[in-house]
């Protein structure tokens, strides 16, 4: 069975119609990319996975680790091991970087039926995990988000993924505003946390960061429907054609 | 059922975590205010002549008065004929001297609110000076502070005991003439706190106080006055819970601060009164005056508050800034939830010459709560070189409730400088999913973003009270997004 199936998915927000009939499959241990180009409904996918409830799903289903995902409030998914990391991740002012990860890591932890860490065993955690990216000591005590520069922001979304260890990543657009040695941080960060049991769905509109995360899969997203799916070659072959030529193909 | 049983029942199903009520036997005074009953309260306390001579000077002086109507608050008129104002847990024994006197009623109380007077006194190493209804009912930590000439018991006992202290500070920063809850408080006190700290010594522990208001339709009038004397050191801190009660509640308290030559007096304060139910109904009228003197040169005095109960807050916890170099500050974080209304800030009154001051106000708002910053810097004639800096941030959750600012300025010396900066925000439905999505539920979320708006404040509260402070804006939260 798929770790996610999605199913006829249409969706919007504000009474636009945005994602008409998306069907995507993802096993565990697989990388899907998604590309497509400004205004197709990549991040209107991301945030209806996510359960952001400005968004409305207009009809189809999804099924996520055998539950109907679409039935879960978003910190429901989130225990669940869903992880969205934000094209635009949000500043909480006066909010202590690690105070909140603990917080979350906690709660993910209780809904495992685990025992909460406590800020000793959480530090040390932390540590491990600020090693494997590379990152900078003081991100762990400065304001969540607050100040960051972009290419900070989307580091501390990786951090925050490293420590949180989801069964399903969906990182959107987390290339875009990264410079070449970001870019290669971030995807360095992306491949040491892959494993067989688990998946992401990588959301992009350029191929760069698919040199670095090599996706299994390859789908296209046009006007709100996938009209392509691929191997990582079809990434290549985009990067050369443009999106125009697949601009006449029906959903798949 | 028994009666500790009914009180815990009411306790786990009631919303407001403290709200239940002890059974300790009350001496209750009938209900009026008239000079007999200021002569009651006097004579109840075998207060010295002087002393009734003062109450019935503020009685009569409030007799002239009409209570204040400037504030951007809204209640219906209180009759102050229907308020009984004395009532004094009876004990076995007339003042009691060590905690194994104090009612065990009382004692089981402080148990459940978490504040157990020895667990206190020998972990947390904090004096506890405890209130309940009025009448201190015990003193702990008092041999230490001794030691060092410190001078930390009730109103009463200091009254009694330092009545030439009592008689040259009371009434000297708030004078009974003050404004119509002062001139009250002052007839009819019923006890609170002294602290006089020599000069010289710094206080080695936080001096606390706990405030619990506890009998029907009592109002509270506690009086507490600090005074610092020349180089002196002291942090006090003033917790509040009170049960839950269907009657609107009256509390009028005076505070008064007194620091000599460069003395400091750092004043903290965490208010939990009931605040009333969702629809308005019951919850504490907090009408407070609270004010410090730097009378000495480079006197400082810092005021914190974490403002998050009663139906009605009235207060502008202030400083007179009377020695050269001396430094006034004002902390505070104020939340209003449901129907609550806060009109509260504080006045910076800029006398010597260099005088500082800091204002820094943090109000949350949610369900239909008002909440309205005021506050006045007022730079005198002669107040060469004096600075300030006020900043006064709102934080909006949903779109029922109101923040209002009134910022007053009065400058009159041309070498001031005042700066005043404001903001006011919402919390973003975007930083509650973002939140939501890394496993928080939204309360939990709301939370910690109201708790990371306030932290400059926090940051300014001792340790333990800053842990106190955040789980109390988590509770008074509660409800207000759905």
């Amino acid at each position: 069975m798929a770790l996610l199936e999605i199913r006829n998915l249409n969706a919007g927000i504000a009474g636009k119609h945005i994602l008409k009939g998306i069907n995507l499959s993802i096993n565990a241990g697989e990388v899907h990319a998604i590309m497509g180009p400004n205004g197709s409904g990549k991040s209107t996918l991301s945030q209806v996975l996510a359960g952001r409830k400005t968004f409305n799903v207009i009809s189809g289903e999804v099924t996520y680790n055998g539950k109907n995902l679409l039935e879960l409030e978003p910190e429901e998914r989130a225990h669940e091991g869903i992880f969205l990391a934000f094209q635009y991740p949000v500043e909480i002012p006066g909010v202590n970087n690690t105070y909140f990860l603990k917080a979350a890591y906690n709660e993910i932890r209780k809904h495992r039926g685990e025992p909460e860490l406590d800020a000793m065993d959480f530090l040390a955690l932390v540590k491990e995990k600020m090693k494997l990216l590379h990152l900078e000591q003081d991100l762990l005590n400065r304001p969540l988000n607050e100040g960051f520069s972009g290419g900070e922001k989307k580091r501390n979304e990786i951090f925050q993924m490293a420590v949180l260890d989801p069964k399903l990543a969906i990182l959107d657009e987390t290339d875009s505003g990264l410079d070449i040695d970001a870019l290669r941080d971030v995807a360095d960060g992306v491949n040491k946390l892959r494993r067989p049991d688990n998946a992401a769905l990588v959301i992009t509109h350029y191929q760069r960061l698919l040199n670095y995360v090599v996706p299994d899969f390859v789908h296209v997203l046009l006007n709100g429907c996938i009209v392509k799916s691929g191997g990582k070659e079809l990434a290549l072959e985009l990067e050369e054609k443009g999106y125009d030529w697949l601009a006449c193909q029906p959903c798949l | 059922m028994s009666d500790s049983d009914k009180t815990i029942e009411q306790f786990v199903q009631s919303d407001y975590k403290y709200g239940f009520t002890t059974n300790v036997e009350t001496d209750t005074a009938p209900p009026g205010l008239s000079e007999d009953i200021v002569r009651l309260i006097s004579r109840k306390k075998n207060e010295p002549e002087f002393m009734l001579e003062w109450r019935l000077k503020a009685y009569r002086h409030w007799l002239t008065m009409e209570e204040p109507k400037w504030p951007n608050v809204h209640y219906p008129p209180i009759d102050y004929q229907s308020i009984i104002y004395y009532a004094a847990p009876k004990s076995r024994k007339p003042g009691p001297k060590s905690l194994d006197e104090v009612d065990p009623a009382i004692l089981e109380m402080y148990r459940k609110l978490g504040i157990s007077l020895q667990e206190q006194e020998r972990l947390a190493g904090v004096a506890v000076d405890a209130i309940m209804d009025s009448v201190s009912v015990g003193t702990t930590l008092k041999g230490q502070l001794a030691e060092k000439g410190i001078i930390f018991c009730s109103f009463t006992e200091a009254i009694l005991e330092h009545p030439d202290l009592i008689r040259k500070w009371l009434g000297s920063v708030v004078p009974y003439t003050d404004n119509y809850f002062a001139a009250l408080n002052a007839a009819v006190f019923s006890d609170g706190s002294f602290c006089y700290i020599p000069k010289g010594v710094r206080c080695p522990v936080e001096l606390s106080t706990y405030f619990r208001i506890n009998a029907i339709n009592t109002g509270q009038f506690e009086r507490t006055l600090i005074v610092a004397d020349e180089g002196a050191y002291v942090s006090y801190l003033e917790g509040c819970t009170a049960p839950m009660r269907d009657e609107n509640q009256l509390h009028a308290a005076v505070v008064e601060l007194v620091a000599l030559d460069n003395a400091q007096i750092k004043y903290s304060t965490v208010q939990n009164w009931y605040p009333g139910d969702k629809d308005g109904k019951g919850g504490i009228y907090n009408f407070v005056t609270k004010r410090g003197k730097c009378a000495g040169v480079n006197s400082k005095i810092s005021w914190t508050q974490v403002e998050t109960g009663s139906a009605i807050t009235w207060k502008y916890p202030s400083c007179i800034l009377l020695g050269d170099n001396s430094i006034g500050e004002f902390y505070s974080v104020a939340l209003t939830n449901n129907c609550q209304q806060a009109d509260t800030g504080t006045k910076m009154i800029h006398i010597g010459k260099n005088t500082r001051s800091t204002i820094v106000s943090k109000g949350i708002s949610a369900g239909r709560g008002q909440n309205s910053y005021r506050g006045l810097v007022k730079i005198m004639k002669g107040a060469t070189g004096a600075r300030n800096f006020s900043q006064c941030d709102s934080l909006l959750i949903g779109d029922k409730c109101g923040a209002h600012t009134f910022p007053y300025i009065e400058v009159n010396n041309k070498t001031a400088t005042v700066e005043h900066e404001a903001s006011t925000s919402k919390v973003g439905e975007d930083q509650v999913f973002y939140l939501n999505q890394r496993g928080l539920s939204t309360q939990d979320a709301v939370s910690m973003i109201v708790n990371g708006f306030s932290k400059e404040v926090f940051k300014q509260l001792p340790m333990e009270f800053a842990v106190e402070a955040q789980k109390l804006l988590g509770v008074s939260l509660e409800g207000s997004v759905g």
